[in-house]
């Protein structure tokens, strides 16, 4: 009971993600692990992000150009190169890391706003580059051969194969997001987050461990860009880098609670369900953006730590084991 | 020699903050530093911690040359520090500030035995029954009594303590002194800024003056007391000056 | 040679309205700190509002971008008072997601009221020559607009005692309370200014280039680009950055295909943040 109470963030976020993970393979509906997908794809980049923005307090606008540019290394190796789907996945993965290693050490100088500024820089200039990228189809993309997906079992099979492959990909980053949470690396983090100079003071070199913080936090959305758009059958620029998709994150970890284990897994579901339900109505679904809009209005204005931060707030025994 | 400053000079574009700063400091010692408001004291601070690095002079740290080396090698190397305007990691707890003290300082421990460390200090300043409060939720002796004990907690050589008695009333002052005294009975070496007279005079083994961003005198209190530069530079204080001259 | 002499005022005339345009989103930056994400959707607001004002009620385009330009100071006083009054202090964060929100309220309600497809002012002056360059007549009048405008806001900000209370809450806000200014009220006055000339940027866009309700965003990221070039919180400078980065649009199509355009500018916009982020004309840190 003890070693439950000690790593209960861990245990009630991995339980979520199992009934998430397990629901739609319960009922055997297509359209339902279909969502859920999605929801865990949410789940997991808003984690991932969460390490960088809620941990270390640095905030990317630009997060989705490692999904984006994961996607299109992982597309072009499977369509290509015909590559199996796991290497292009861990290629997409150190790719984005790569791509965070390089960018993160020269970015990561700079601050608060300027330092997003930095970020939607970057998406747009990786995504103009691509736009102009022959081997990767500039403007109009790629496209996948049907072919490709027999050596899974034929397309059916693949977009279950995808399914438990992300869910898997989800239970990772929730894992990582809780060790450095917990870990010596992640305190040094969140000192960083509060107060840097000072940090810097007490010992702890900033400029590293906030470029480690950027690579961790890029990798699995690059390993998830890859298994989407292989799923996908078809990318381009367009759909690999929307900057609204970063944006998105940051609301999903808002809401449940920047800076927690638990928190962006509430958000994101939350998120996700939210929206699944506003489109059902068609005057909804026109007015989604709009109504997402106010939804972060009121959250930035009025509950800015998001739920988990507020229950966080209200006493130290819920800090203790909800973080 | 813990500490050896050499010729330090810094600029701010056309400030001459510091001039031609020169002292050594042996180790056990409680050096005081004191001098009129802006006469350089937190900028000497800043430069011997890595802040800021200097036009000319070099700083050797424990033997070795720490000129322009970035602040977290000098926490690595055993030196810590207290700030004037107290900064704590607000949404932090009190326990979890400390732990960062312990663990990225000298003692470079890890988190469980960085735990202990800071529940030991925690009782040494006073704040254990604040121990899982935010951090940000203390008033301010308590959060100078929180950055003493995450300087502390990092098992430094040499502590730099900058003010640490402002804004505190006088049965708060006796205390913080004690608890000095109780710092430099662990080993540690101490620089002291402050500008309360009567306490730095009665702690300090030897107080160092500063004033427009040069050492203007040196030596033990009773000396520093009926220096005439130092009462000259506080003449703007004539309560003061009256003050050090009964060596109060 | 000719060909470069026409591109480059091509590139000079449309770098007058885009410094306009980013002239809004650094004014704000350098009054609160704040930066406005409702930028885009402004100027595209400016656009639409100058088209129902010249092909709804036949109004002049360019005494329709007069109304566009006080609706867009009022609608950006409107848009500080609910959204960013109450997180002015809060850390950035805040801000940024603030007006990305009310981004999203526009564009959202935009889309739905006049989906994606393209709209035109129909509104031709014919062409005028310039060198050996041939230039429509609504650009060349859009950028000396813009230049009055630019002028306008200098001479207002440096002489009036309004602007003088803007320069003073620029300052130091606490300091200028101490002495009476009224600064939220000085801070949403500014607010409107920026989204006033956002407004204008677009109205003027739109008498010469066919617009959507998305078209906006594009001449928001040139806003940063221009912003970050010639220094954060400096206005004179976004204009000068405007010109440049209208140059720069202007040749460098000569030299490669136009696509590599953003590419150029978004690397460009990167590297001054990391060697110069105040710009290459100075502005706030």
């Amino acid at each position: 009971m003890k070693f439950l109470r000690q790593h209960t963030s861990l245990w009630l976020s991995l339980a979520v993600l199992l009934v998430m993970g397990l629901w739609p393979i319960i009922t055997g509906n297509a359209l339902e692990r279909e969502t859920m997908f999605t929801v865990l794809r949410s789940v997991a980049l808003a984690s991932s992000l969460n390490i960088l923005l809620g941990y270390t307090g640095y905030v990317s606008f630009g997060h989705v150009v490692f999904f984006g540019l994961g996607g299109y290394v992982g597309f072009y190796l499977i369509a290509a190169r015909h590559w199996s789907l796991w290497t292009a996945i861990l290629a997409g993965g150190a790719a984005a890391g790569l791509l965070a290693y390089l960018v993160g050490s020269a970015i990561l100088r700079l601050r608060g706003a300027y330092f997003a500024l930095a970020t939607i820089g970057v998406n747009e200039a990786v995504r103009a580059f691509i736009n102009n990228f022959e081997p990767f189809g500039g403007p109009t993309g790629m496209t996948m051969n049907f072919k490709v997906y027999k050596a899974y079992g034929g397309a059916g099979a693949a977009l279950e194969l995808s399914f438990y492959i992300l869910v898997a990909l989800t239970i990772l980053v929730v894992l990582i997001s809780y060790w450095v949470r917990t870990s010596k690396f992640g305190l040094g983090l969140l000192a960083i987050r509060e107060d840097e100079d000072a940090a810097e003071i007490m010992g702890v070199v900033a400029p590293s461990a906030k470029t480690w913080a950027y690579v961790l936090s890029a990798v699995i959305p690059g390993m998830i860009g890859a298994l989407f758009f292989f799923k996908n059958g078809t990318i381009e620029p367009g759909l690999a880098f929307p900057l609204h998709t970063s944006i998105e994150m940051i609301v999903m970890i808002m809401l449940g609670g920047q800076g927690t284990v638990f928190g962006p897994i509430l958000g994101a579901a939350g998120y996700e369900f939210l929206r699944d339900a506003l489109l059902v109505s068609p005057f909804f679904k026109n007015m989604q953006l709009a109504i997402s809009g106010v939804l972060l209005l009121i959250i930035v204005l009025f509950i800015p730590r998001g739920l988990v931060g507020w229950l966080r707030q209200r006493s130290a025994k819920v800090r203790r084991w909800l973080i | 020699m813990i500490l050896q400053v050499q010729g330090v000079t810094k600029r701010f574009g056309g400030l001459q903050a510091l001039s031609q700063v020169t002292f050594d400091l042996p180790q056990g010692q409680i050096l005081g530093l004191i001098g009129p408001n802006g006469a350089g004291k937190t900028t000497l601070f800043n430069v011997i911690d890595g802040v800021y690095t200097p036009e000319e002079g070099r700083i050797i740290f424990d033997g070795k040359d720490v000129t322009g080396k970035k602040s977290y090698h000098l926490a690595r190397m055993g030196l810590a520090r207290t700030h004037q305007i107290v900064r704590p990691l607000n949404e932090l707890s009190v326990r979890e500030n400390v732990m960062v003290g312990a663990c990225f300082g000298h003692a470079n421990a890890n988190l469980k035995e960085a735990a202990h460390v800071a529940d030991e200090v925690l009782e040494f300043v006073g704040l254990n029954s604040k121990a899982e409060q935010l951090a940000g939720s203390l008033n301010v002796a308590q959060k100078k009594r929180l950055e003493m004990a995450r300087a502390i907690a990092a098992k430094p050589k040499l502590l730099l303590l900058d003010e640490v008695l402002a804004g505190l009333n006088p049965s708060e002052i006796a205390n913080m002194v004690e608890t000095v005294r109780a710092i430099r009975e662990r080993g540690i070496t101490i620089i002291m800024i402050e500008h309360v007279m009567s306490a730095i005079m009665n702690v300090s083994d030897r107080i160092l003056v500063l004033d427009f961003g040069k050492l203007i005198a040196e030596g033990t209190p009773e000396e520093i007391a009926s220096n005439e530069k130092v009462i000259q530079a506080y003449l703007g204080d004539p309560k003061l000056a009256e003050r050090l001259m009964q060596g109060e | 040679m000719d060909a470069i002499l026409r591109s480059l005022i091509d590139g000079l005339l449309l770098g007058f309205v885009y410094g306009i345009a980013a002239m809004g989103l650094t004014l704000i930056w350098g009054v609160m700190n704040v930066i406005n994400l409702s930028h885009g959707s402004l100027i595209a607001l400016g656009m639409f509002s100058v088209y129902f004002l010249f092909t709804g009620l036949g109004i002049h385009p360019y005494l329709a971008i007069v109304f566009t330009a006080v609706m867009g100071l009022l609608l950006g006083m409107l848009i500080y008072a609910i959204a960013v009054h109450r997180v002015i202090n809060a850390p950035h964060l805040s801000t940024l997601l603030a007006t990305y929100a009310v981004n999203m309220i526009i564009l959202g309600v935009g889309t739905a009221a006049f989906t994606t497809s393209p709209y035109n002012v129909d509104f031709d002056l014919g062409s005028v020559k310039i060198a050996s360059a041939v230039v429509p007549t609504t650009r060349l009048i859009a950028a000396l607009v813009a230049m009055l405008v630019a002028g306008g806001l200098y001479l207002f900000l440096k002489y009036s005692r309004l602007g003088r209370y803007i320069r003073a809450v620029t300052d130091n806000r606490d300091a200028a309370e101490i002495v009476g200014v009224p600064s939220s009220q000085i801070l949403a006055f500014s607010f409107g200014l920026g989204t006033m000339l956002a407004a204008i940027s677009g109205g003027l866009i739109a008498t010469f280039f066919p617009f959507t309700i998305l078209a906006g965003s594009a001449y928001e990221l040139k806003s940063f680009v221009i912003g970050v070039l010639g220094g954060l919180g400096n206005a004179v400078g976004s204009l000068f950055g405007g010109l440049i980065l209208g140059v720069i649009e202007g040749l460098v199509p000569m030299a490669m295909p136009t696509t590599w355009t953003p590419v150029l500018e978004f690397v460009l916009f990167v590297l001054i943040l990391l060697v110069r982020p105040t710009g290459l004309f100075g502005g706030n840190e």
